[in-house]
């Protein structure tokens, strides 16, 4: 099973985006807020378990302030996040 | 006490205690058709002694000389907007002179109100009529807080009930950016000027005692008048009405937002398709985003032809005040002067018209304004595959909108078209059915969204037209189909039990009949 | 099946979903997804997770969709490609293409990303983006090398800079750069695209610059604010006079076929087929005008 090696975020706050910060964990936690959790709650719930899941990644925190972003946003923020997470160097420096 | 399906096909109350017997929508003309006759309210004629100052030693006293007692009702104006002091300040007072169960009548409640759920929450407030309502006072109603439904009606509604005594005003609270010694008040003059007192003036002549609220009470006489001296039975001087900077905005610009823009676009390239824009036409337009850019497009399409319009109408924002500046219209009907350019305007020129809110959309007066409209651009916030407008609840269910001149327009216009984004915060923007129906569906004859322009079926004549110009018509269902392929379905939070006694609000139609009920969300 | 004519291109940059999710919205014929200069370096990962979902799942109706990679002088080059193609874009755009042995490099990568993939060898194809002295020097070369290769595109800013010249309003100093290119271009038979045009507040002066490029040969305009759009297609449109005699020409290349004739005649003059084929494009370029325009 993998580990995130870092908490790590992905994704502003603007409108249509969101914020994703994971964090790794014994367990898998979601707090989920913003105007996006009112109305996508369950299929958010859905989608961050299958991509920890496909990860391998038995238990990761995740939080989402959600600013109204479509599910392809939310996916592409919290796998990027999951990237950064899982890098050797500090997450914000690409390599060379 | 039962429920009811009206013509809109919403569940109604048939009575509801506190409110009495109610009567159900029956379609937009219907009391028209059927020639109701609705007697008129006036306060009895009552004679005060000669030279007798009006002006009070103090709020208080001047509320105590009124006979203010529990139950009663109180009313204000919102032309203070996010700016009021005033209506915050009575009920501070009310409470102070330790009296409950208050009705609170006012035009309407903004951001500057949110008090009200706390004096609803003490006891001092049991009854609220209004436009519209945010925040906290939203959120409180919609969770059942006020002890009895609270009444939503539109600019118009909230006239004739007004004058047909449904809301009979004990104490009218009239804030007055200027006022002189003998009660002459206007709007348009003053540190804490709001130009147009629109939604003052039913009350000035309807209820039953009247107190001006002045922070500039004038030495001479006021020669500009909105409400005159002998509507007016008391004077209180205060600090301040409110603060300015809130209660008149900067002008209001045209949204550079792309999306705005092209929705505007489209809604322009309708209006064109429609062959109403010609010479002598008469239009309204909203106070900001897609609605208010619209304005842009038909102002430079009627300089480029030469089109001088009869007149504009509505809540009026310096982009009108300065289109009649430029001649493209003959006059403004000003119900509500949203900045400083506005008032400035007022004053300056005569054929920009003050007029109260029964003169601009009481349905069963003489001849109202909207109903010689001939175009209304309005927004909203959802709407449903019926073409019924929702512009009071967010999409949870909570209120936070008004109903304001939306229905009367609506109603009124040759051409009513209402603008709106196809999704917002990654909701789609139309539904099966909204959750509070201020609009019906029958008065509304197109949607125009970013991917599309929805036609009312009913209006087979504009479809024609609007498909002879090649504009992108699309059917509603498609639309809401092809916005759901890229936002996914939302998860609604489930519908409250349409039951009587969880009504918490009505939503009352500009004829009086009840258009649609808001049940309690927990 | 994307569109045939592709007047403007609108420019989104990678990192923006609500700009993203719009993309559809303003009439433009195609899009860029820039992964390049809108991005900053902190944010490349996030910009190519954000592209490659929305060209997965964005419905982007008959747009021509390209993507802006990063420089193959930069680390993002080779991960951008890996992760972009399989999406399937129309084009990839490869900024400072120099010579064709920049496309050929960027050819290899992408062969070996559609084997891997199991796509159709070539199916993505490639946009060169000239904007070094060297680049429109090579023009000819570059547009010739390969079958991915379908468009040339100017980049105005880049270019002056490395001319070290200021970029002007007139653009005298792109003059002869933009005319290497839509020779180029039309020469191998692909389309040619001009630089952005950067004051969003002067409608007017993109106008007059599409014109004068269109006049040239460019075939497309880069768009930077959806309200380009409009002023960009306008410039294509031609003028009533030549649409009705254009109408008059065609009518008589028809009229000439039915009746078997082989010489086209119009008021009494000869017209021989370049000046039909002329006078069809005119038609076709009338024909994609929305309704507002003049």
């Amino acid at each position: 099973m993998a580990m995130l090696r870092r908490p790590a975020q992905a994704g502003t706050l603007e409108s249509s985006d969101c914020l994703v910060s994971v964090a790794p964990s014994e367990t898998r936690e979601l707090d989920h807020r913003g105007a996006g959790a009112t109305f996508f709650a369950g299929r958010t719930r859905g989608l961050v378990n299958d991509v920890l899941d496909s990860l391998g990644i038995s238990g990761a925190t995740v939080t989402i302030q959600d600013q109204g972003a479509l599910e392809v946003t939310l996916r592409a923020r919290l796998d990027t996040a999951l990237e950064r997470a899982s890098r050797e160097e500090d997450a914000a420096c690409p390599r060379q | 006490m039962k429920m009811l399906v009206n013509a809109a096909g919403r569940p109604v109350p048939s009575e509801l205690p506190g409110i009495g017997p109610l009567l159900p929508y029956r379609g937009p003309w219907a009391r028209l058709e059927a020639g109701d006759m609705v007697p008129r309210i006036l306060p009895p004629l009552r004679g005060e002694s000669p030279r007798r100052s009006k002006v009070a030693p103090s709020l208080r006293a001047a509320m105590e000389r009124a006979g203010l007692a529990d139950g009663m009702t109180l009313s204000f104006h919102h032309h203070l907007r996010n700016g009021d002091a005033v209506l915050p300040l009575v009920l501070a007072e009310c409470e102070r002179m330790g009296l409950k169960n208050l009705c609170l009548a006012p035009s309407s409640l903004t951001d500057a109100h949110e008090c009200v759920a706390d004096y609803v929450r003490r006891g001092v407030v049991s009854r609220i009529h209004t436009s519209g309502v945010r925040g906290k006072v939203g959120k409180a109603i919609s969770r059942g807080e006020v002890p009895v439904p609270v009444m939503i009606r539109s600019h118009g509604g909230r006239a004739r009930a007004i004058e047909e005594g449904s809301i009979a005003i004990d104490v009218a609270f009239l804030a007055a950016p200027a006022c002189d010694e003998r009660g002459n008040l206007t709007g348009a003059l003053g540190p804490s000027a709001c130009g147009s007192l629109g939604y003052a003036q039913t009350d000035a002549r309807h209820a039953r005692h009247v107190i001006a609220v002045t922070d500039n009470l004038m030495p001479s006489s006021l020669t500009h008048i909105s409400i005159p001296q002998y509507l007016v039975n008391q004077i209180v001087v205060v600090d301040n009405l409110g603060d300015p900077g809130k209660i008149a905005s900067g002008s209001a610009r045209i949204t550079r937002n792309p999306v705005d823009l092209k929705i505007a676009r489209d809604a322009y390239r309708l209006l064109r398709a429609s062959e109403l824009l010609a010479p002598g036409v008469s239009f309204q337009v909203g106070a900001g985003g897609a609605s208010l850019a619209v304005a842009a497009y038909v102002r430079d399409y009627m300089r480029e032809k030469g089109i001088r319009g009869s007149w504009g109408c509505g809540g009026i924002t310096g982009y009108m005040a300065s289109m009649l500046e430029e001649g493209l219209f003959d006059a403004l009907y000003d119900v509500q002067s949203f900045d400083a350019a506005v008032q400035d305007s007022l004053v300056r020129f005569r054929n920009h018209i003050e007029i109260d809110q029964s003169w601009y959309a009481n349905p069963l007066n003489r001849g109202c304004v909207v109903h010689d409209l001939d175009v209304v651009v309005l927004a909203a916030l959802d709407v449903d595959t019926s073409f019924n407008v929702n512009v009071l609840t967010g999409h949870d269910g909570v209120l936070r909108g008004a109903s304001g001149g939306h229905c009367d327009t609506a109603a009124g216009a040759k051409l009513s078209v209402v603008v709106l984004p196809s999704f917002r915060g990654g909701v789609c923007s139309i539904k099966d059915a909204v959750r509070a129906v201020v609009t019906p569906g029958e008065t509304v004859d197109a949607i125009v969204t970013e991917r599309g322009i929805c036609i009312n079926p009913l209006r087979t004549d504009l479809r024609e037209a609007a498909r002879k110009a090649k504009l992108p018509v699309k059917e509603i269902a498609d639309l809401k189909a092809e916005v759901e392929a890229l936002t996914g379905k939302a998860e609604e939070a489930p519908l409250p039990d349409p039951k009587p006694e969880n009504v918490v609000a009505l939503i009352e139609y500009r004829d009086g009949t009840i258009l649609d009920s808001l049940f309690r969300i927990s | 099946m994307s569109k045939a004519v592709v007047r403007s291109m609108l420019y989104i940059p990678g990192n923006n979903p609500g700009m993203i999710q719009q993309a559809s919205v303003f009439g433009a014929d195609s899009i860029l997804l820039d992964l390049e200069d809108a991005v900053v370096l902190s944010e490349k990962d996030a910009a190519r997770h954000l592209v490659c979902g929305f060209l997965r799942t964005l419905d982007f109706g008959d747009m021509l969709v390209t993507v802006r990679v990063n420089g193959a002088d930069t680390p993002f080059f080779a991960e951008d490609l890996r992760r972009v193609v399989p999406c399937r874009p129309d084009a990839i755009r490869l900024p400072k293409c120099s010579s064709p042995e920049d496309v050929r490099a960027a050819e290899t990568l992408l062969a070996e990303i559609e084997e891997q993939n199991g796509m159709e060898p070539g199916t993505v194809k490639i946009h060169a983006m000239l904007e070094t002295a060297r680049g429109i020097a090579e023009a000819g070369t570059v547009a010739t090398c390969s079958p991915r290769v379908t468009a040339l595109t100017l980049g105005g800013q880049d270019l002056t800079a490395d001319m070290g010249v200021e970029k002007t309003r007139e653009g005298d100093e792109l003059f002869v750069a933009r005319s290497l290119v839509a020779l180029a271009a039309r020469a191998a038979g692909i389309d040619a695209f001009d630089t952005i045009w950067a004051d969003v507040n002067d409608n007017e002066g993109l106008l007059e610059e599409t014109r004068r490029v269109v006049g040239l040969g460019f075939t497309g305009k880069a768009a930077i604010h959806p309200g380009q759009i409009s002023w960009i297609h306008r410039a294509f449109v031609p003028d009533a006079k030549k649409v009705a005699a254009a109408e008059r020409i065609v009518e008589a290349a028809a009229a000439a076929e039915r009746e078997g004739r082989g010489v086209v005649s119009v008021d009494g003059r000869m017209v021989d087929a370049p000046v039909v084929r002329r006078a069809r494009h005119t038609l076709d370029m009338a024909r994609l005008v929305e309704l507002e325009v003049e």
